[in-house]
């Protein structure tokens, strides 16, 4: 059983930080629960590999706490963390079969025999890795060897919870399916804290229950991959989530008029009440591709817009257009209609975020 | 400049890598080498490049035979997926090198310089070094030194696996912009389907060092010669799913038969394998012709802005690629629509009989 609650943390790499600029980690409060599936997302140099660090006790922490299961764990070395990882390269031995490999960390503890095979087999079992047990590990596909990898940490009973750093790396694309469906499996059939490192959104929503989005040395959002997508609480989520990410645009209100730039934008009463209250100079608004509307001919409320690509992606097709000198890009189904080059777009109300100093702020209700 | 490659086998140690490949690039195209690890891109490449000379075959440029010519004295830069640029020279530097060898006047190359960093928005890095440099910079650089010649062949090879799924939206945009007013022919392997159809112009379907398809990238997805090619550029997979044709229905059960589109009715009777496009797939009927199915979720994983939807029906697997985020429980019953008119039909040999008409409809509302 293990809960993992960060307090208080921060980290810097200077001896002498002056500013928040300075922290890799910048003071945050989180707390993994026991058997949640989770994922640390967000782009390379935000802080997860520091924080994923911290928490397996490769790095001690400058100012806070780790806390397993309401243990202060700060000082305790990895290998007294009872936590697993596994690496973005499969870390085996090549020499050994696949038994002795998954039999390894359990006979490093003087496990007898008896109890090791058991463990042993029920774990290759789940990974699909039963007929190749008596294979020399060296002989094994990248995925197989990265399957034993996991097998690793899942055959040790103390493990209490386990990290994943951007485990699947090294896997062909029309495998990952495979591998991503296992990593479900695995963690609905052991109870298991497991935290999953990755820069990569699809890698996260699809094994994690809830992602926390790390910007900047902080969690900007912890929150389910619905809630990352249809209300992103920071503009950096709404940029990061989603392919393409959020469109956003400055607003500015006079009057009992909203506008981008100088085009005035046809908003509901209830935007128009809460932005009278805003006094921030930085407001914006936000609007996935996904939920712009796009018609070929000019309806109630649409704005007539240039067209400036329209790039066939298969499955869909990605418009760019242009509004007030910015682009924007809107997201159409395969069989969409033709386009000429103006093009009439609809913003509907209710998938319109606000943002205000970057994170969203709650519309009045009607 | 066009590049011919002509019949070319290679075998390295007794291995094939490279069989049967013949191909010819036209002057100022863009190629997507699309194909699994191992599937023979980067063989390919380098005998594009001279690296290395074909076993059998002739490579021709512009007509000209060049097949023993190595790569010195072909007018080729290559960007590889490790950024590979000179520790000891600055960004500027290593931009302008291959200019210096070539001993261009510093003024030319001052002014090359400039325009490629500014193309690739790396002119404030100019003085850095390579490692002071993010990794996406880093590949910019090493993609400048390739850029700043006039080479008649620019190879890449998967030069964006390494970067953050973000930065490789912004660079593939920008490459795609940067070669349409080039005149070089340029190739660039990838894994990925998705990436392939983002880049656009030709593809070449590679497997197992063959070549399965080349044509126009929109084409080769929509109209794939075969069930090879059909899988190799699809992600999710194509479903494909056994059945039989009879005078005037499908079956793939011989429980639940569907009337078959007018432009089957031509087939055969008999038996085939028929395949459908996980993205038509959907969880409402979008034709009044939707065959409903029953099926149980297998798992449903999800990307920032989409879902893949596994799903069990009694006699098949199939995979729903759905746009938003549809969170469904495993194992729960659902009631899927599979569309009867957009059906891909490959025979028992694997070969394509049928591919689905597009058709457009009046709405485009997301």
């Amino acid at each position: 059983m293990s809960e993992i609650v960060l307090k208080s943390l921060a980290h810097t790499y200077s001896a002498n930080p002056q500013s928040a600029e300075d922290y890799a980690i910048r003071h945050m409060e989180h707390v993994w629960h026991q058997g949640g599936a989770y994922a640390l997302l967000g782009p390379s140099g935000c802080g997860k590999s520091t924080l994923l660090n911290i928490i397996s006790g490769l790095l001690a922490p400058t100012e806070g706490d780790v806390m397993f299961d309401g243990h202060r764990v700060n000082e305790l070395p990895p290998e007294e963390r009872n936590i697993a990882q596994v690496f973005q390269f499969p870390v085996i031995y090549d020499t050994m079969t696949v038994y002795d490999n998954l039999a390894f960390p359990l006979r490093n503890m003087n496990t007898p025999e008896y109890r090791v095979k058991p463990k042993v087999l029920e774990v290759a079992d789940i990974l699909d890795l039963t007929p190749l047990l008596s294979r020399k590990a060296k002989n094994l596909t990248a995925d197989e060897k990265q399957k034993v990898s996991m097998g690793r940490g899942l055959v040790r009973d103390d493990v209490t919870a386990i990290l994943f750093d951007e485990p699947l790396t090294v896997i062909d694309p029309q495998l990952k399916w495979k591998l991503r469906r296992k990593l479900k499996e695995i963690h609905e059939r052991f109870n298991i804290t497991m935290i999953y490192v990755t820069h990569d959104q699809l890698e996260a929503s699809t094994f994690a229950d809830k992602i926390a989005v790390m910007y900047e040395g902080q969690v900007v959002q912890f929150g389910t991959p619905r809630e990352l997508f249809e209300t992103p609480a920071h503009t950096f989520v709404g940029y990061f989530i989603g392919s393409p990410g959020m469109n956003f645009f400055a607003l500015n209100y006079a009057q009992g008029t909203a506008y981008f730039g100088e085009q005035p934008l046809p908003l509901s009463d209830r935007y128009l009440r809460t932005l009278g209250r805003i006094e921030s100079n930085n407001v914006k608004l936000g609007i996935r591709p996904e939920f712009i509307e796009v018609c070929t001919s000019a309806e109630s409320d649409t704005l007539a817009v240039q067209k400036e690509n329209l790039q066939d992606l298969g499955t869909y097709a990605i418009l760019t257009f242009s509004l007030n000198q910015q682009t924007f890009k809107a997201r159409l189904p395969e069989d969409h209609p033709p386009l000429g080059e103006t093009v009439y777009i609809r913003f509907p109300d209710d998938k319109l975020s606000l943002y205000v100093d970057e994170y969203r702020v709650e519309v009045d209700h009607e | 400049m066009s590049l011919h490659l002509q019949n070319i086998a290679h075998t390295v140690g007794g291995i094939p890598y490279i069989s049967d490949v013949d191909l010819a690039l036209e002057p100022g195209s863009f190629n997507v080498l699309l194909g699994r690890t191992l599937a023979g891109k980067t063989t390919l490449m380098r005998l594009m490049a001279g690296l290395e000379p074909p076993t059998k075959g002739r490579i021709l440029m512009d007509g000209k035979d060049v097949t023993g010519v190595s790569v010195r004295n072909r007018n080729v830069s290559m960007v590889y997926q490790q950024f590979i640029n000179y520790p000891s020279l600055t960004v500027y530097d290593n931009i302008a090198s291959p200019l210096k060898l070539a001993k261009h006047a510093p003024r030319e190359i001052d002014k090359r310089v400039g325009e490629i960093a500014e193309m690739l928005h790396i002119e404030h890095l100019l003085d850095r070094y390579p490692q002071e440099l993010s990794g996406g910079q880093q590949q910019r650089t090493a993609m400048g030194r390739a850029l700043v010649k006039d080479a008649d062949v620019i190879l890449f090879d998967e030069p964006l696996v390494n970067l953050d799924y973000k930065l490789r939206e912004e660079l593939r945009d920008e490459l795609r912009d940067l070669f349409k007013v080039r005149n070089c022919i340029a190739v660039y392997a990838t894994t990925e389907p998705n990436e392939a159809l983002a880049l656009g112009g030709n593809t070449a379907i590679l497997h197992e060092g063959k070549l399965l398809q080349y044509g126009p990238t929109d084409q080769i997805y929509r109209e794939p010669n075969g069930i090879q090619s059909a899988e190799m550029f699809s992600e999710p997979p194509i479903n494909i799913i056994p059945g039989r044709l009879t005078e005037n229905d499908i079956t793939f059960d011989n429980e639940t038969h569907f009337a078959c589109d007018n432009a089957l009715r031509r087939l055969p009777p008999g038996d085939y394998r028929f395949g459908v496009r996980a993205s038509h797939l959907s969880l409402t009927p979008r034709a009044p012709d939707d065959l409903e199915l029953s099926v149980t979720v297998d798992v449903a994983e999800i990307s920032g802005s989409e879902t893949f939807l596994h799903v069990r029906h009694p006699h098949f697997p199939l995979v729903l690629h759905l746009s938003g985020i549809h969170e469904l429980k495993v194992d729960e019953p659902i009631k899927i629509y599979f569309p009867t008119h957009k059906l891909f039909v490959f025979d028992e040999q694997g070969s394509t009989v049928h591919t689905p008409v597009l058709q457009t409809e009046g709405v485009a509302h997301v």
